[in-house]
């Protein structure tokens, strides 16, 4: 049985749905990611999980018990804020012993415990400044040995990097993966960031407008997105019309050139219109293997990004952005020039819906 | 110097004129008790009057009692109309305004009839009642000044995410308002002390209806029947009350480092 499960949740503020019919299980140790634009709704799941929102509808269970109507400070769960949320009377020690405090647990004990979570979050010389005098990385980090002294269920992450600048929000961000790790907590992440959802999560649950696009691995949302929401969301892709000409034979006609995908297009009818995916990376200039496809583009730019060179091709109406390794004595083709683009099969996605 | 500082400088000199002139005055008037020479004669007299002790120590006991009662009325308010009832801040805040809109002499009438001694309830028959109705009308006098305080001092910290953190480590609404919110809103807490201090402590219209000896109707008694010692007790009222201004400066607006990033 999953650790945590979600059914059928549902929010509504006043006549406006944020949170529809969402089902998901979360299994004991995994690093779920729920990925969406603002206002997708995964920040108030993340709060119904954690007891600050009552969901209008819905079953939430953690540990096979129903905490649907459990109130936030019965839940024995760590929240990690945007915003840190130390208290800010506090030092950095009392900070992280206040749930243990809370919890009736004698003072050597609470003392062993913050030493051994400031050790954890690399901060052991720390213990007696108060947050003012921390930077934003150091706060965060405090924040979230806070969330895990009490030793919760499960530890939610409200967009813990958000606030950060670049270089930190990259090191924690592995730190928090590798904590998660050695401790073997459920974790549920909450972001807004691509970049940061591929690189910590066991699964991602991207979100759109209140409800589930697509559940599935790092490597799945970016390499088999389902949708076009998905697709556009997660990563750059060329989306583009075909015909549908023998979805037995996984054939599509894209004005006068046919491509094929990997497998048999399921459900489709030959005559019907399917929006098509092409990672950038996708694409070569190297001429089309056996089986592979091939698009005559003419180049209208080459763009050079240091270890790619991003090439913008027009075919037809469509303008196609392709990413090449920028090798040493590549040739590059010149603007008005006209080459071939070539994919593998597998690499075409078949997107669900319109 | 240039035509805008030159401008600049006339407003402030003309502004310090306008408020200073008239307290140097009296001041410079105050010291004018031993004829021929300056002194402090007034100064002694006043604080060597059982009135002036009295009736100073009187009010300052019934402005702490206000300040403990208003503290205790408004922190749990505010806090939990800016967490759990955010849509009846627009109605508390309306209330809280009531004590500027309302004349002063119109509250103490309808206490009067309300608590009078043929009331239900007859605070005004006993000294000890009198006090307490008293105390309670500085704590709706005060309201305003506090209530406004302590919910800036509630937004400033973000009352509503140190709630939720406190609570993910499992406190109960009591510990959570005692040893984190409280403590956070310190400054705002005493910036309303502060304020309800100096209005108790120069009252007059209150206490003079229901008969109570405070300091403000002492102040009138003396303005009445002396030449020299009122300008004193001006000037001694001025120096308490920017006293209290001074005192919420240093708790209140002390710069704190800031936050690094």
């Amino acid at each position: 049985m999953s650790f945590v499960t979600l059914a059928r949740i549902q929010k509504s503020f006043g006549h406006a749905a944020v949170v529809k019919d969402f089902t998901l299980a979360v299994e004991r140790g995994e690093f779920v990611t729920f990925l969406g634009p603002s206002g997708c709704g995964k920040t108030t799941i993340l709060r119904m999980i954690a007891g600050f929102e009552q969901p209008s509808a819905g079953v939430i269970r953690i540990g096979g018990r129903d905490v649907t109507h459990l109130r936030a400070n019965r839940r024995a769960i760590g929240m990690v804020f945007q915003a840190y949320a130390l208290f800010p009377n506090m030092t950095v020690a009392r900070n992280i012993g206040f749930g243990l405090k809370v919890a009736g647990k004698p003072a050597a004990e609470i003392e062993a415990r913050v030493a051994e979570m400031l050790a954890l979050i690399k901060l052991p010389d720390l213990a007696g400044r108060y947050p003012h005098q921390l930077s934003g990385g150091q706060q965060q980090r405090v924040s979230l040995a806070r969330a895990l002294a009490p030793n919760p269920q499960i530890l939610l992450l409200d967009e813990p990097l958000s606030a950060l600048d670049a270089r930190i929000r990259v090191a924690l961000r592995e730190d928090i993966r590798a904590l998660q790790r050695k401790l073997g907590i459920t974790t549920i992440f909450v972001t807004h960031d691509q970049e940061e959802a591929l690189s910590i999560s066991d699964r991602i649950v991207v979100m759109h407008a209140g409800a589930i696009e697509q559940v599935g691995t790092p490597a799945e949302v970016y390499n088999r997105p389902k949708t076009r929401f998905v697709a556009s969301f997660v990563g750059t892709l060329n989306t583009f019309a075909g015909v549908v000409a023998d979805p037995a034979a996984g054939a599509l006609r894209l004005g006068e050139t046919t491509i094929f995908t990997r497998a048999p297009i399921e459900g489709a009818r030959a005559g019907e219109t399917r929006m098509l995916a092409l990672r950038p990376e996708a694409l070569s200039l190297e001429g089309a293997a056996d089986g592979a496809n091939a698009l005559r583009v003419v180049i209208e730019d080459a763009s050079f990004l240091g270890a790619v060179v991003r090439l913008k091709a027009r075919f037809g109406d469509t303008i196609l952005l392709a990413d090449v390794f920028n090798a040493v004595g590549l040739a590059l083709p010149q603007p008005g020039e006209t080459v071939e683009l070539s994919f593998r099969r597998e690499d075409v996605i078949v997107l669900e819906g319109d | 110097m240039t035509r805008g500082r030159f401008g600049a400088w006339a407003a402030a000199g003309l502004g310090a004129v306008y408020f200073l002139l008239p307290l140097i005055a009296t001041f410079e008037f105050s010291l004018r008790m031993r004829r021929g020479q300056y002194s402090f004669d007034a100064y002694a007299a006043v604080f060597a009057s059982g009135g002036f002790q009295a009736s100073f120590l009187y009010s300052t006991g019934l402005a702490l009692a206000t300040i403990v009662v208003a503290a205790a009325l408004v922190v749990p308010t505010a806090y939990f109309v800016r967490l759990r009832l955010p849509h009846l801040a627009g109605v508390v805040e309306f209330i809280t305004l009531l004590p500027l809109v309302i004349p002063a002499i119109v509250l103490v009438f309808g206490y009067i009839r309300l608590y009078g001694s043929s009331s239900f309830l007859p605070l005004t028959s006993t000294s000890l009642g009198a006090d307490a109705l008293l105390m309670f009308g500085y704590v709706g006098l005060g309201l305003p000044y506090m209530y406004r305080s302590v919910d800036t001092a509630l937004q400033a910290i973000d009352a509503r995410t140190l709630t939720e953190a406190a609570e993910s480590q499992g406190a109960g609404s009591l510990r959570i308002l005692f040893q984190v919110i409280l403590p956070n809103i310190r400054s705002g807490v005493l910036s309303g002390a502060f304020l309800t201090f100096a209005i108790v402590i120069g009252e007059f219209t209150f206490a003079s209806l229901l008969d109570r000896p405070a300091f403000g109707p002492y102040l009138q008694r003396i303005g009445a029947s002396r030449a020299y010692e009122p300008a004193a007790l001006a000037v001694i009222a001025f120096a308490l009350t920017w006293a209290c201004l001074g005192l919420i400066q240093l708790v209140g607006g002390a710069p704190q480092a800031s936050t690094r990033r």
